[in-house]
C-alpha cells in the first residue's frame, strides 16, 4: 500500500526550559526517534498562538504536538495552564473540521525525561503515520 | 533582507558522522539572504569562533547562523562572537543538528536531509530577525522589609551586616512577631526571648537599619531596582524619638482594663502601653480607642507625668515616601479563629486554649507569671489534653479549616506535653492526633522523648467533642488503635490552632504584584528553584508568608532572601531581557487581556494621544510592557485579540517562517 510509504511531518513546539532541554538530553543519551519530527523552540509553550498549529497543517503538516514542562513546574508559572486549556480548544475545533484528535497533541516533557520525550514522539509518529497524509487544511497554492 | 553567513559545525565526528556537513553548507547556500556559508571541525573553538568573525567582516554579513549543538550550549558563545565583529547579538540563529538531529538519527542521508530543513528554518527565522538592546535601569540601592518577626529581623540584619541599608515596616509597636510571645522552643528548648531578643536590640543599634514600627505600606509602585513606595506612620501619639520607654505614664494610666493583645486577653494593660519589657523600640504607644484624653478630652495624666515631655496627643498619621531596590514580603502568620470549631467548646469555656495562648501561660513574663494555671479559676489543671490538627489537614471541612497541614504543631504540643511533665510530674497529659509528623533535625528524637521519658499519653483519635460541666471539661474521644470511646474529665484543654497567612497579606500581594495561592501564602517564582523569590522581580519571601514553617527554618528562608536581595543591590545597572514583549500602540484597542495573563503584572495601560492623518487627535488608552518586569514568556502575545502584543527574538513572523520552513 502507498500509504505505507508514507513519512508524516511533524512539527513539535518545544518550550525553552523543560522539553527542549529534554529533547537536548535525548539526544545526550543518544535515544533514536524518527527524524520526520522537527523541534521549533519557544520560550514556553504558552507562547504557540494557535494560529502557528494552523499554519503547520495548511502548509501540510501531519501532525503537531507542544511540548511544555509539567503543570506547576512552567518556568513562568502558569504559562502551561493558558497552554492546556486553549490547546484543548484548538484541538476539538480541528476535529470538527476534520483534523483528527490523534494529529494534535499535547504533552509535558521535563528537562530531565529525555526518554519520556524520545517515547512521546516514536508513539507520535507512529499513531500519525497510520493516519497517512494530512489533505483537510492543506493550502495548495502553498505548494 | 539580511545579507546572511552560515556556518556549519561537524564538532568532530559527533555531528559529521551522521550529518554530511559540506552537503549542508552547500544547500543552504541557496537559501534567501544567505551570502557566505562553510563548514569547520569546531565552531566553538578559538579558530572557528576567528573564522566567524573574519567572515563577517569579510562578507559585511548582517546575521549569522549556526548550525551546531543546542542553543543551550553555545549560543551566548556565538552571540558573543558576533558582537565582538560588530553585530548585534541577537541576529545570531542556531540550527540544532547535534541533540536533536545527528545524536538521534543513525542514517546519514536522513540526518543531512533533516539538518537542511533545521538549516533552512534557522535562516528563515534570521531574515527576520532585528537588533535588540536589553534595556538597562538604576538600581536603589536600599531595601524594604515588611513585617518585623524573626523572619524579617534575620533578612534586615543580614541586608544590613553586607552595607546596605534597610527600613523594616511592622504594623505592631514592636518587632518580634510571634517568636516574642513564645516561652521555650523545640527542638532544643532554649527560651525563645533569650535567643530573639539580642537579635532585636542588634536591629535596633544597627547604623543600617531604620525601624518604622506602628507603620503599614499604603502604596506601591515601580518595578524591580526601582520601588517607590508610601510608608503610614500611624499616630502613637507619643514622640519615638523623646520616649524613652521609662514606663511613668503607663503606671499612671487610669484605664487599666483594656486586654492586652500581646498576653492574647488573658491579661490587661493600660490604654497606653508597651507591649512588653524588651519591646523594640522601648516606646510607648496611647491606644486612641481607650484613651479618655483622645476620646473626649478629660484626663492627659500621662502628659504630666512624662518627664521626657513625649506624649502628644496632636499627632496625626504621617505618610513618608521612600525608594527601594527590592522589597521583602515577611508578614507571618496568625493562628486561625476558633469561632467555628465550637465542638471545643473553644467559646463557651475559659479552660479551652489555644496552643498560643498556653506559650503565654508557661512563659515568665505572661499573664500567670510562669505558673501553669487554669484561666477560669486560678487552679492548677491535673489533667491536660491537648487536640491537634485543629482546622489543619481539613480537606473536608474547608469553610471550617485549612487544607494543609501547618507543619509546626506536632513539635510544639510535644514541646508543651514535654514541659508540663517536666515541671508538673502529677499531671496527666494526653495528646489526640492523627499522625505525628516529626520530619527535622533532631525531631523525631524529641518527640519520643516526651512520649518515652515524659510519659505523655499519645492517642491516635479525635476528639469528638468537649462539654464544660462544673469545674471540668468532659472529653469525648475515640482511641483509633484500642478501637474504643475515651471519655477524660479534662481540667485544662489545649487546641492546636491551624495558622494562616496574615490577612493583611493579600492586599500587599495586590500592591506588590505578587502572586497569591488559594491559601493566601506567597508564591515562590519556582517551587523548588526560586523558593525565596517571587515571581515578581525584586519581591523576596522570608518566612511564614510563604508557608508554614518552624524557627530553624525561617532563618535560612529569610538569610537565603538575604542572599538575593544583596545580589541585586550589589548591582549599579539591572540589564534586562531584551526578548520581551512589546505592544503596537496602533494596534492595540485597550482591552486589557493582556494584562490579566502576565504572570509578572509587567503589563500596565496608559491614556496616550495619537496623531491621526486628518491631523487630529485622538487619546486612546493602551497596553505598555515594561521592559524591567516582563519576562518574556510570550502569555501576552496569544492572548491580544487584536496582535497588537509581539515577543522580541520569538516574533509571531519569525515563528511562522519557521513552520514555513519546516513545512516546504
Ligand atoms: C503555639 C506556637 C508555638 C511555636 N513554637 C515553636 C518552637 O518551639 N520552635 C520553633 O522553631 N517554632 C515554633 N513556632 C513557630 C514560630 O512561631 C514561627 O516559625 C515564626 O514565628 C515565624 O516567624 P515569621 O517572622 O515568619 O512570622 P511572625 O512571627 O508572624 O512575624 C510576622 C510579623 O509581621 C508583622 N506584619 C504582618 N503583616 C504586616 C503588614 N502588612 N505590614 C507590616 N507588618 C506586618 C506582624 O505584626 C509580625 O510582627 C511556634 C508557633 C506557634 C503558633
Ligand atoms: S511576555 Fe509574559 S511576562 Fe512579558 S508582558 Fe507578556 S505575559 Fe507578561
Ligand atoms: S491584549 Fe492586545 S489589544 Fe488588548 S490591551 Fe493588550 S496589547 Fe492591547
Ligand atoms: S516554560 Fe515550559 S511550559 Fe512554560
Amino acid at each position: 500500500m502507498q500509504m505505507k510509504e508514507h513519512k508524516p511531518l511533524i512539527v513539535a513546539f518545544c518550550c525553552n526550559w523543560c522539553s527542549y532541554a529534554g529533547a537536548d538530553l535525548a539526544g545526550n543519551n543518544r535515544l533514536n526517534y524518527p527524524a520526520e519530527v522537527k523541534v521549533i523552540r519557544v520560550p514556553c509553550s504558552c507562547r504557540v498562538n494557535p494560529m502557528f498549529v494552523l499554519r503547520a497543517f495548511q502548509r501540510g503538516a501531519d501532525g503537531v504536538i507542544i511540548c511544555g514542562c509539567h503543570p506547576g513546574d512552567c518556568h513562568y508559572v502558569s504559562g502551561n495552564y493558558y497552554t492546556r486549556r486553549r490547546m484543548a480548544m484548538l484541538f476539538s475545533m480541528l476535529d470538527y473540521l476534520g483534523i483528527e484528535k490523534e494529529r494534535t497533541r499535547i504533552e509535558w516533557v521535563s528537562a530531565a525525561e529525555g526518554a519520556k520525550f524520545a517515547a512521546t514522539m516514536n508513539d507520535f509518529v507512529e499513531t500519525v503515520a497510520k493516519l497517512g497524509e494530512n489533505k483537510r487544511l492543506e493550502d495548495l497554492r502553498c505548494k | 533582507m539580511q545579507r546572511i553567513g552560515v556556518f556549519v559545525c561537524w564538532c568532530g565526528s559527533n555531528i559529521a558522522g551522521t550529518v554530511d556537513v559540506k552537503a549542508v553548507a552547500e544547500a543552504l547556500k541557496n537559501e534567501p539572504g544567505v551570502v557566505f556559508s562553510t563548514n569547520y571541525q569546531y565552531m566553538c573553538s578559538q579558530a572557528g569562533q576567528d573564522m566567524i568573525k573574519a567572515a563577517i567582516a569579510g562578507h559585511k554579513l548582517g546575521g549569522i547562523v549556526v548550525c551546531s549543538c543546542s542553543p543551550r550550549m553555545h549560543e551566548a558563545t556565538f552571540r558573543k562572537t558576533a558582537s565582538q565583529a560588530g553585530i548585534n547579538p541577537y541576529m545570531v540563529e542556531i540550527a540544532n543538528i547535534r541533540e536533536q538531529c545527528s545524536w538521534v538519527h543513525k542514517d546519514m542521508a536522513t540526518g543531512t536531509e533533516k539538518a537542511i530543513i533545521l538549516g533552512k528554518a534557522a535562516v528563515a527565522k534570521v531574515n527576520l530577525n532585528t537588533p535588540l538592546t536589553p534595556g538597562e535601569s538604576p538600581v536603589t540601592k536600599r531595601a524594604l522589609v515588611i513585617g518585623g518577626g524573626i523572619a524579617g529581623i534575620q533578612t534586615a540584619l543580614d541586608i544590613a551586616d553586607a552595607g546596605f541599608p534597610v527600613d523594616i515596616v511592622e504594623t505592631k509597636p514592636t518587632i518580634g512577631g510571634k517568636m516574642a510571645q513564645l516561652d521555650k522552643t523545640f527542638p532544643t528548648l532554649d527560651c525563645a526571648a533569650c535567643i530573639l531578643t539580642p537579635k532585636m536590640v542588634e536591629v535596633a543599634q544597627h547604623e543600617n537599619i531604620r525601624i518604622f514600627s506602628y507603620s503599614e505600606v499604603s502604596e506601591i509602585k515601580g518595578f524591580v531596582g526601582n520601588f517607590d513606595v508610601t510608608i503610614k506612620r500611624k499616630a502613637r501619639y507619643v514622640k519615638e524619638d523623646i520616649c524613652t520607654g521609662c514606663g511613668a505614664c503607663v503606671e499612671k494610666c487610669p484605664m487599666k482594663k483594656i486586654p492586652n493583645e500581646f498576653n492574647l486577653g488573658m491579661d490587661n494593660r493600660s490604654a497606653v502601653y508597651i507591649p512588653f519589657a524588651q519591646a523594640v523600640p522601648k516606646v510607648a504607644t496611647i491606644d486612641p480607642n481607650a484613651c479618655n484624653m483622645l476620646k473626649n478630652g478629660r484626663c492627659g495624666i500621662c502628659a504630666k507625668v512624662c518627664t521626657a515631655g513625649a506624649i502628644d496627643y496632636t499627632q496625626k498619621d504621617e505618610y513618608i515616601e521612600e525608594k527601594y531596590g527590592a522589597i521583602v514580603a515577611a508578614t507571618g502568620f496568625n493562628p486561625i479563629s476558633m469561632d467555628k470549631f465550637d465542638e471545643f467548646a473553644y467559646s463557651q469555656s475559659k479552660d479551652v486554649i489555644t496552643s498560643l495562648e498556653f506559650e503565654r501561660l508557661t512563659n515568665a513574663a505572661g499573664p500567670t507569671a510562669g505558673k501553669l494555671l487554669r484561666p477560669s479559676d486560678g487552679k492548677h489543671p491535673h489533667t491536660i489534653v491537648f487536640v491537634q490538627c485543629v482546622g489543619s489537614r481539613c480537606s473536608a471541612c474547608t469553610e471550617k479549616g485549612k487544607e494543609y497541614c501547618s507543619k509546626i504543631c506536632c513539635m510544639y504540643t510535644a514541646k508543651h506535653a514535654m514541659l508540663t511533665r517536666d515541671k508538673y510530674p502529677d499531671t496527666e497529659v494526653y495528646v489526640f492526633y492523627i499522625d505525628v509528623r516529626t520530619p527535622g533535625k533532631n525531631f523525631d528524637e524529641f518527640y519520643r522523648r516526651a512520649v518515652e521519658e515524659y510519659g505523655v499519653n499519645y492517642i491516635k483519635g479525635m476528639v469528638g467533642k468537649v462539654t464544660p460541666e462544673g469545674s471540668k471539661l468532659k472529653v469525648q474521644a475515640s482511641d483509633l488503635i484500642a478501637n474504643k470511646q475515651l471519655h477524660i474529665d479534662a481540667d485544662l484543654v489545649v487546641l492546636a490552632a491551624a495558622i494562616e497567612p496574615d490577612k493583611s497579606a493579600r492586599p500587599l500581594a495586590t500592591m506588590l504584584t505578587a502572586s497569591m495561592d488559594t491559601n493566601d501564602f506567597f508564591t515562590e517564582a519556582h517551587p523548588k528553584l526560586r523558593p525565596v523569590e517571587s515571581p515578581t522581580a525584586g519581591v523576596f519571601l522570608s518566612g511564614t508568608c510563604q508557608g508554614p514553617k518552624d524557627i530553624p527554618e525561617t532563618v535560612s528562608q529569610a538569610g537565603a532572601a538575604a542572599s538575593k536581595v544583596i545580589g541585586l543591590l550589589a548591582k549599579d545597572k539591572l540589564t534586562g531581557n531584551p526578548c520581551i514583549a512589546k505592544s503596537d500602540e496602533w494596534m492595540c484597542n485597550g482591552c486589557s487581556s493582556c494584562g490579566k495573563v502576565c504572570a509578572y503584572g509587567a503589563i500596565t495601560y496608559e491614556e496616550k494621544e495619537f496623531r491621526l492623518p486628518d491631523r487630529t487627535t485622538k487619546i486612546r488608552r493602551v497596553a505598555s510592557v515594561n521592559p524591567a518586569v516582563c519576562q518574556g514568556c510570550g502569555a501576552c502575545t496569544v492572548t491580544c485579540p487584536s496582535g497588537a502584543m509581539d515577543l522580541n527574538g520569538f516574533t509571531t513572523t519569525q515563528i511562522m517562517a519557521e513552520v514555513d520552513a519546516i513545512c516546504k
